[in-house]
């Protein structure tokens, strides 16, 4: 299995928020992905599609399929995080009236991407933007 | 349904499953950290990420509590994801009791182990 596909997100875009995700699980479904798997990839994927729209400029969210994996890559131009660590405690939270108005903002975003994958990784520079590295293992079915 | 004198806004076709277990919460954040595919989401909130959040969780139907009628947009996108929607006068409390009382249980009982230490 070959699949790619890129998903842009535009910062500030509060009423789209949650439709890349919505893609990416029908994405998946169609792919034949196990239902406990493609759930996980798209909370991820919705997640960060809200981050990306609260925080930053703009922002891509990158899906890859493999027979063994699916890869989503998140890239964002904006501030960035100062302090990693700090963003990852379950609760911390720098959101705007506007996002928690919408029901986000609770500071579990990075904490429930990260409890939903196989592997995570996030890198940031400030000023710039963050990336995320989202892994999810398809178990061999016999 | 009659449990909750709820009114059905979409979904009349869909409306064949059973469920035995419900989430609460007025954050889709805390919803999708915390929901199980295959329950109902009983919110307040109104808007079109309710229905996206469903949609990505698997759940079977929403409950709109406190006598809110969700936007057009909203039972637009819920028609088109195929994700039941329901409202009810009754407040979030009352609703999950009323579902409690009628064997729906938390789709979770707890979150973390760990005591809580007052500040």
């Amino acid at each position: 299995m070959q699949y790619e596909n890129s998903y842009p997100v535009k910062g500030g875009d509060f009423k789209e928020a949650g439709k890349v995700a919505v893609l990416i699980k029908m994405a998946l479904k169609k792919m034949g992905i196990a239902p406990e798997i493609l759930r996980r990839a798209a909370i991820a994927a919705y997640e960060s599609e809200v981050n990306i729209i609260s925080y930053a400029r703009m922002g891509t969210i990158r899906l890859q399929v493999r027979d063994d994996h699916i890869r989503i890559d998140v890239e964002d131009e904006g501030p960035g995080i100062e302090d990693i660590e700090l963003a990852m405690r379950p609760g911390y939270s720098t959101a705007t009236e506007l996002i928690r108005e919408l029901g986000f903002g609770a500071g579990m975003g990075l904490v429930n991407i990260k409890s939903c994958s196989d592997e995570f990784d996030i890198t940031s520079e400030v000023n710039q933007g963050t990336k995320l590295r989202i892994l999810f293992h398809i178990p061999e079915t016999g | 349904m009659d449990i909750l004198d709820a009114k059905l806004l979409v979904g009349r076709k869909l409306l064949n499953t059973k469920v035995d277990t419900a989430f609460s919460a007025d954050l889709l954040s805390d919803v999708l950290a915390y929901a199980r595919p295959g329950s109902v989401l009983l919110t307040g909130l109104t808007n079109p990420q309710v229905v996206r959040t469903a949609s990505v969780l698997d759940i079977a139907a929403i409950v709109i509590v406190r006598g809110k009628i969700p936007p057009a947009e909203t039972l637009r996108l819920a028609e088109e994801l195929e994700i039941p929607i329901m409202a009810t006068h009754y407040i979030l409390f009352e609703s999950s009791g009323r579902l409690y009382r009628h064997g729906i249980v938390g789709c979770i009982q707890k979150v973390g182990a760990d005591e809580i230490v007052a500040l």
